[in-house]
């Protein structure tokens, strides 16, 4: 098949363009159905364990107040810069756009930093994630959030390395775009688990 | 590891021994062979590196048969086993090993590839698609599942395979009862297999809503594409759940953490509830492509539209939304309380209604039809009667009082198989005879397979008849051995001849399969059953292209209508071929799902770093994958009118 394979060059694309991007958003939003229902089987383990403290540590002897607070609103205010980096996208400022990917990632790292964090003094407190049925739970949750923010920001930063490579094409605005909406929607899912998980928790 | 699995084989039953060298050595004939004919590039360049769906689709089905031998082997020893009373020939650790690797073999490795040999072989050509929608992710599942199952398989000669049962509940799943690497077998291979399975679902659901021939709406759809949408959307609703609660059993087991176990507030019964969240809806993502396959057998040999064509797809995809509200009925027993499996109890029994609606349609469009019985049709006629039995003893299962009778006794065995056998086998097996012309290029022959077809079928009512009546009788399933005063001796030893009839029926499909490739009769028409879906309009096997130039579709049974309006005389003459674009073909995917491989073998040992070395190279073949720029490349007018007049013979 070698002697085939030709560069794309004058010959008009055929099944190129907007319509091969489309199936790529459109897959993309299945995945984030999918991914969806991931993170409510989480929600309902956690709901089910939550009380099944052992004796251990309970939600609100654990969670502190500002610490969670500012993790919220770090990956709020993340989702916004990435809001304005979408906006930068639809105005074709290509630098721009690549100035509000880097400030997202530096608000998604901080956000996970202290998530990390938040993580070892809870251990460090003994409340490890062998510990009991609730922590087990509350671990894989979170955790599992928290990993998916960190793939984001790997994926956002491979993004902005071909932004500065090609500029703004169909296919670097896709891979944008999906990159951004993954953003977001696992802003939707903190804002559960900021309800569930520790509105829920403090309140007893 | 090396010393654990090393330790293993020393002390193994022979029989262990003996397969782990045979194993080797059928490696080493492989290694050998392809060496000696210099097949390798061929191997590497046609096959591993393809994302041709028409070859992933091939390589699905192979698999798939190779599993069902080993699924079959396991079958026909457990019902030796069980033949007599206080038989000796496994032991009761055995036992409980072959009937996990049973299932779990049937259901991930037969069941589902089968289904997604089908649709990769089918789909883009019944809807005048050229390739799926994401060809690369397309390889990326196949190899996930190649990989998963091979990661399964080897539990067998590596280390001892998963002995909880297929469902592999906890606390008897968790590391306190099950110390061996068994479990984490199960639970790495199927989270692999898993991941590829979720993104077949994407795959199939975008190419189907967005890749379809230019006039041909949703309701032109041939019915086996519907069927397919609908197994595709329950995928990626159904497999998140058991994403979850093999993840967090793993958890349990390599991390030491107390989801499902018995001591530090586990739940072991929300395990349960995960595993059927999925393990429910996971039946239909398996029978609901057959129920396409079934309406296109049908209608092609009765010569007849489907009847009810509107009715069709909107029971699938009622199904398909009841089939997720019904998991508690593995489960009445928990004791949720009357509420609870009294809405469960009924929804299960409503299942029966869309698929009762199909069952009519079927036979409606049989009726005063021109049927002519071949082999395709033969199976689907058989399938019908066997599944209608199916769901009637489902429904029996599903009222919650007699339930609570026959839960986990032979009669939920002889459920399950009637419904897996003689609905998603017997479909599939329809299906494969059916398509087999389109893949291959020649037909199976019709004498054997009418052989191995009367050898499967009635050994399949001689197997499973008297398990029903055992059911009753009190015996439970998952039991190695029983006295005889239980009197259930003479049943299970019927059984077990059926068991061994549908062997040999097994045996005839190798057979035919082998005589055919040299003496089956070729098909050069493209169009060997007068057919109406698009596949049948283009040659067998289908250029790599599929289609020179994308039809236009005008209603329902595509090349039907166009076969009768060539006839008539007014077919619109073609237009002028275009260069068509082509994905290029790539060893990732092969790569990434051997780096998933490696992580999870490594996990499997409690080998961290092995384990990290493989997802660092998941992650590399991601980011690769990310950054290349692969735009495929484009086939010259000249080139497709050249492969057009040698396939095409012209
Ligand atoms: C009207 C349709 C159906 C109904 C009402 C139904 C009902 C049930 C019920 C209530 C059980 C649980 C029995 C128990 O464990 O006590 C069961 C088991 C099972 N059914 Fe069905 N079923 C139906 C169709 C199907 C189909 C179409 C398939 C597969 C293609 C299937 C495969 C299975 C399997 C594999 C099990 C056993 C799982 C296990 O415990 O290992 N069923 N069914
Ligand atoms: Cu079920």
């Amino acid at each position: 098949m070698e002697a085939t394979e030709k560069t794309i060059s004058d010959q008009k694309p055929q099944e190129h363009g907007m319509e091969e991007e489309e199936k790529y958003v459109l897959g993309f939003w299945l995945f984030l159905a999918s991914d969806l229902v991931l993170f409510a089987s989480l929600f309902a383990t956690y709901l089910v364990l939550r009380t099944h403290t052992d004796g251990g540590p309970t939600e609100a002897q654990l969670f502190e107040i500002p610490v969670f607070m500012l993790e919220t609103f770090l990956l709020l205010t993340s989702s916004y810069t990435c809001g304005l980096a979408m906006h930068a996208l639809k105005n074709g400022h290509a630098r721009r756009l690549i100035g509000w990917i880097a400030v997202t990632v530096l608000l998604g790292l901080a956000f996970v930093g202290i998530e990390i964090n938040e993580f070892i003094t809870y251990s460090s407190e003994g409340a490890t994630m062998q510990r009991s049925a609730f922590l087990s739970a509350f671990y894989a949750l979170v955790g599992t959030h928290g990993l998916h923010v960190s793939l984001g920001i790997v994926w956002l930063i491979s993004v902005a390395i071909q932004l500065m490579r090609k500029s703004i094409q169909p296919t670097t605005a896709r891979k944008f775009i999906n990159a951004g909406l993954y953003w977001h929607f696992l802003d939707v899912v903190w804002v559960m688990i900021f309800t569930v998980v520790y509105l829920m928790g403090v309140m007893g | 590891m090396v010393h654990q699995i090393v330790e293993y084989l020393r002390n193994a039953d022979p029989l262990i021994q003996m397969s782990a060298a045979a194993i080797v050595l059928t490696l080493l004939g492989i290694i050998f062979a392809l060496t000696y004919y210099k097949k390798w590039r061929w191997l590497w360049r046609e096959w591993i590196t393809t994302v041709d769906h028409k070859k992933i689709g091939i390589m699905y089905l192979i698999c798939a048969l190779l599993m069902l031998f080993r699924g079959g082997v396991d079958a026909l020893l457990m019902r030796t086993q069980l033949a007599f009373p206080n038989m000796n020939f496994l032991d009761s650790q055995h036992y409980n090993e072959i009937f996990s690797t049973h299932g779990t073999i049937m259901i991930l490795f037969v069941a589902m590839p089968l289904i997604f040999a089908m649709m990769n072989i089918v789909v883009p050509l019944q809807i005048g698609a050229r390739d799926v929608a994401f060809p690369f992710l397309n390889a990326v599942s196949f190899w996930l599942f190649f990989f998963g199952a091979l990661l399964f398989n080897l539990s067998f000669v590596l280390g001892g395979s998963p002995d909880a049962g297929w469902v592999s509940y906890p606390p008897l799943a968790e590391l306190s009862h099950s110390p061996g690497p068994g479990i984490n077998y199960y639970v790495l291979s199927l989270q692999i297999s898993g991941i590829g399975s979720i993104a077949t679902g994407i795959n199939f659901i975008v190419t189907i809503l967005k890749m379809r021939a230019p006039g041909m709406t949703l309701m032109k759809m041939p019915l086996f594409a519907w069927s397919v949408l609908a197994s595709c959307i329950v995928i990626i609703f159904a497999f998140p759940p058991l994403t979850v609660a093999l993840a967090l059993l793993g958890l349990d087991r390599i991390f030491g953490t107390h989801f499902f176990t018995m001591l530090h507030g586990g739940n072991p019964m929300m395990y349960v509830n995960l595993f059927w969240i999925w393990g429910h809806p996971e039946v239909y993502i398996a029978i609901l492509p057959v129920y396409g396959i079934l309406s296109e057998i049908v209608s092609t040999f009765s010569k007849k539209y489907i009847f009810g064509y509107k009715s069709m797809v909107a029971s699938l995809m009622l199904i398909s939304v009841i089939s997720y509200f019904v998991w508690v009925h593995h489960f009445f027993t928990m004791g949720a309380g009357p509420g609870v499996n009294s809405f469960f109890a009924v929804a299960s029994m409503a299942v029966g209604i869309p698929t009762g609606v199909k069952v009519f349609n079927w036979l409606f469009t049989m009726f005063r039809g021109r049927i002519r019985v071949t082999l395709p049709m033969l199976w689907a006629l058989a399938f019908i009667p066997c599944f209608v039995i199916g769901g009637a003893t489902g429904i029996t299962l599903a009222s919650a009082p007699s339930d609570y009778q026959l839960h986990n006794s032979y009669f939920v065995i002889a459920h399950f198989h009637q419904t897996l056998i003689g609905g998603a086998v017997f479909g599939l097996l329809a299906g494969m005879y059916y398509w087999w012309p389109k893949m291959f290029g020649f037909k199976l022959n019709e004498t054997l397979g009418k052989w191995a077809f009367w050898f499967f079928n009635i050994g399949f009512y001689v197997c499973f008849m008297p398990q029903y009546a055992l059911g009753f009788m009190g015996m439970t399933r998952r039991v190695y051995t029983y006295p005889a005063e239980t009197g259930w001796g003479s049943l299970n030893f019927i059984s077990t001849v059926g068991a061994y009839l549908m062997g040999i029926g097994f045996l005839f499909i190798v057979v035919q399969v082998l005589y055919s490739i040299r003496y089956g009769e070729r098909d050069t028409t493209g169009d060997p059953w007068d057919g109406r879906t698009l596949e049948w309009s283009l040659p067998s096997p289908a250029p790599h292209y599929n289609f020179a130039q994308i039809p236009t579709i005008n209603g329902r049974d595509a090349w039907w209508e166009m076969k009768q309006q060539r006839k008539a005389g007014s077919l619109v003459s073609e237009n002028e071929l275009k260069p068509i674009h082509m994905p290029n073909r790539t060893p990732l995917p092969f790569l990434m799902s051997l780096a998933f491989f490696v992580s999870g073998f490594g996990l499997v040992f409690n080998q961290f770093t092995i384990a990290t070395v493989g997802l660092i190279g998941v992650i590399v073949c991601m980011l690769w994958r990310s950054l290349e720029d692969d735009r495929g490349y484009y086939l010259s007018v000249d080139e497709i009118k050249q492969t057009e007049a040698s396939v095409r013979g012209a």
